[in-house]
């Protein structure tokens, strides 16, 4: 049988589409593929399965507690200061009780809780409504339940901001790296471009190297907990077990991963019973 | 058929002169904003969206409304609107247009774009947006010139045409239902977490596409030897006050289940948009227009005799038209982020740049609709007095 020139290209054309699409589906099929940090890992490396957190508010006392965990977080990740709230660029801060747990405060609640200020940050949710309408998939969940985002893949279009019911996300309304000081820049760390969503990565970057956040290190004892959620003795666990502990926005199902122990020990019991 | 563009009177020059350079100056406004950053707009950290994104869906409802026109033409046979369904064709490719403009301006790495398409997200709303309103677009694009391309040459339109139009008819709906749902899915905006956005978007949709319609043919009429007719203005009336009807009623919902209900989350962006919250008002004057507009206009649209008349009809356009670019292109999106996620009010409002550069996308759409309308009306001229079949 011979075939002219314009039925081969015919075959020729049609195997090779098929082929460049099975080489995707083949790759989509390979679930259990390494990824690229599993071809040399790093033995020294912190893992979970799912990473969380407990803020312990009853352990800050001053405010150069929360000012030395915000501080160590924003100068590790470049994090820059445009002076102005408009603009602004936040990964970890604090607010009121009213304004963490909306909905839930009362005008007879403890002076010390309502006046006091609570720990903000993503909350890396198990069930994150960013990732779900991230057109790009610039902003995705990692196998260890920390909530990342691809600065280099994301065209703003800020729709994370608007599904995040927790204001965690900032935007790059200016360039970054006009606002950071050329001595307060960690070189360890990249800076980012204008126009690009970002916020806290539970420290993606230390963790890979065997160390806690940054936040957590310098935190009062106790005070920021990281562990593994899925690891029954995990400190985390641990203390979830045993102490009473709320999330943000619960009933809106995105599971945060981050939890608060609010009361402290002094106002956890009526004085009488004391 | 381009060519009939290039050809016009001296008022059609200035015009043109005028859109071209209103275009010229927000070109220039977006260069600065394009180097400095979105900073440039009165976009936050806590007003994510503002200007650009509610022109955004605001048009997307004027692009849906098109099938106003083709519907009942082609699916019921109203002849009356035989002359006209080009005008809304070429309108919904000017205002999709606009849409994916107010897009890129809104973006802050509008380089990435096609990232859209070599990441595709299924999960995403706004992927499925972006599939929506550009195969509406094409759908547009190609019915629109091969009717008009027939019509030209006096023979009736190709028969492979009409499944493309019944899929546009089925198509339209879709885009601003997609649309909806960029804001109705978002856990914890509680302004937008309504089951009935889609359906208030149709409805305020099919009220102002028809009515900006209306006042688009009259001024045809009158700068034109093109009558659109007065029967299909009549009829395109009698759309625009049922539309408006169901709008202000699918409204009144809204604002029944958020106050009555009591609960502070869903009551919070009402108080804030029609009497202020924790004294910050911005939009409380703009909000209480848009809302005696809409009800002066269905004053004088649901009385058929004032109706009838047609610069009365007009006014009533012009109300509906500004009562719903309020209510949609501006309140629906400051709504949905005050006050924020930490139940603290931070209010927004437009800077000067980017008033000029939303200004400079409604004159490329205008362009873009006049070089198209000149199309039209200028073989509509030609072809006077013949009646085609199609």
């Amino acid at each position: 049988m011979s075939i002219n020139r314009r039925e081969f290209l015919k075959i020729a054309g049609i195997s090779t589409i098929a082929g460049i699409g099975s080489v995707g589906l083949f790759d989509r099929l390979r679930k259990n593929a390494l990824e690229a940090s599993d071809y040399s890992p790093n033995l020294d490396a912190l893992t979970a399965k799912r990473w969380a957190m407990v803020v312990d508010m009853s352990k800050f006392t001053t405010p150069e507690d929360y000012q030395k965990c915000i501080n160590a977080c924003h100068r590790t990740h470049n994090v820059p200061n445009f002076g102005n709230p408009k603009d602004e660029i936040k990964w970890i801060w604090t607010d009121t009780y009213e304004h963490t747990f909306p909905g839930q405060e009362h005008e007879y609640m403890p002076e010390d809780i309502k006046h006091r200020n609570f720990m903000l940050l993503c909350n890396h949710c198990q069930n994150p409504a960013c990732v779900r309408v991230c057109p790009t998939k610039a902003t995705f969940k990692r196998k260890d339940g920390i909530v990342m985002q691809d600065m280099h893949r994301c065209i703003g279009c800020r729709f994370c901001m608007a599904a995040c019911p927790f204001g965690a996300r900032s935007f790059n309304y200016r360039n970054p790296r006009e606002f950071i000081k050329e001595e307060d820049i960690n070189k360890e760390y990249p800076t980012r471009m204008i126009g690009v969503v970002e916020k806290c990565t539970f420290c993606t970057e230390r963790l890979a190297v065997g160390k806690m956040p940054a936040c957590v290190e310098e935190a009062p004892k106790g005070g920021l907990v990281f562990g593994d959620l899925d690891e029954p003795n995990s400190e985390v666990r641990k203390i979830l077990s045993t102490t009473y502990t709320i999330r943000r926005k619960p009933d809106l199902g995105t599971e945060p991963s981050v939890f608060y122990v609010v009361g402290s020990s002094e106002f956890s019991i009526v004085p009488e019973i004391q | 058929m381009l060519e009939t563009a290039l050809t016009g009177s001296r008022r059609y020059w200035t015009w043109i002169i005028f859109l071209l350079a209103l275009m010229g100056i927000g070109f220039l406004a977006y260069l600065k904003q394009f180097s400095y950053g979105l900073g440039i707009t009165g976009l936050s950290r806590d007003v994510s969206w503002g200007l650009y994104i509610g022109q955004f869906t605001f048009l997307v409802g004027v692009a849906a409304s098109g099938v106003m026109l083709v519907l009942p033409y082609y699916l019921h046979n109203f002849k009356q609107f035989g002359k006209i369904t080009i005008l809304g064709e070429f309108l919904v490719i000017s205002a999709v247009i606009m849409c994916v403009l107010f897009i890129m301006a809104d973006m802050g790495q509008p380089m990435r774009v096609v990232n859209i398409f070599l990441h595709p997200s299924l999960n995403s709303i706004l992927f499925w947006d972006t599939i929506v309103l550009n195969g509406y677009l094409l759908l547009n694009v190609l019915v629109g010139w091969t009717i008009l391309g027939s019509e030209r040459k006096g023979i009736a339109p190709p028969k492979w045409v009409k499944p493309f139009i019944y899929l546009s008819i089925a198509w339209a709906p879709s885009i601003h239902t997609v649309t909806a749902f960029i804001y109705a899915g978002l856990p914890g905006r509680h302004y937008w977490l309504s089951a009935i956005m889609a359906a208030r978007f149709l409805a305020s949709a099919f009220a102002g596409g028809p009515a900006l319609l209306i006042i688009l043919a009259l001024i045809i009429r009158k700068f034109t030897k093109f009558d659109p007719g007065k029967e299909a203005i009549q009829t395109l009336g009698k759309i625009v006050t049922y539309f408006m009807l169901t709008n202000v009623f699918f409204f009144g919902l809204e604002f029944f289940t958020a106050l009555y209900s009591g609960i502070p989350g869903h009551s919070h962006p009402f108080k804030y948009l029609f009497v202020g919250l924790e004294g910050h008002g911005r939009l409380v004057p703009l909000m209480w227009a848009s809302v005696l507009m809409a009800l002066g206009s269905l004053l004088i649209l649901i009385f058929p005799k004032a109706r009838k008349n047609e610069s009365i009809l007009a006014f009533a356009c012009v109300m509906v038209f500004l009562s719903l670019w309020i209510d949609k292109g501006f309140g629906l999106i400051i709504g949905g982020f005050v006050p924020n996620m930490f139940e603290r009010v931070f209010e927004y409002w437009p800077t000067i740049p980017e008033t000029l550069i939303t200004i400079a996308i409604w004159a490329t759409g205008f362009f873009v609709l006049t070089i198209l309308y000149k199309i039209a009306i200028s073989i509509r001229e030609e072809t006077a007095g013949i009646e085609i079949e199609h």
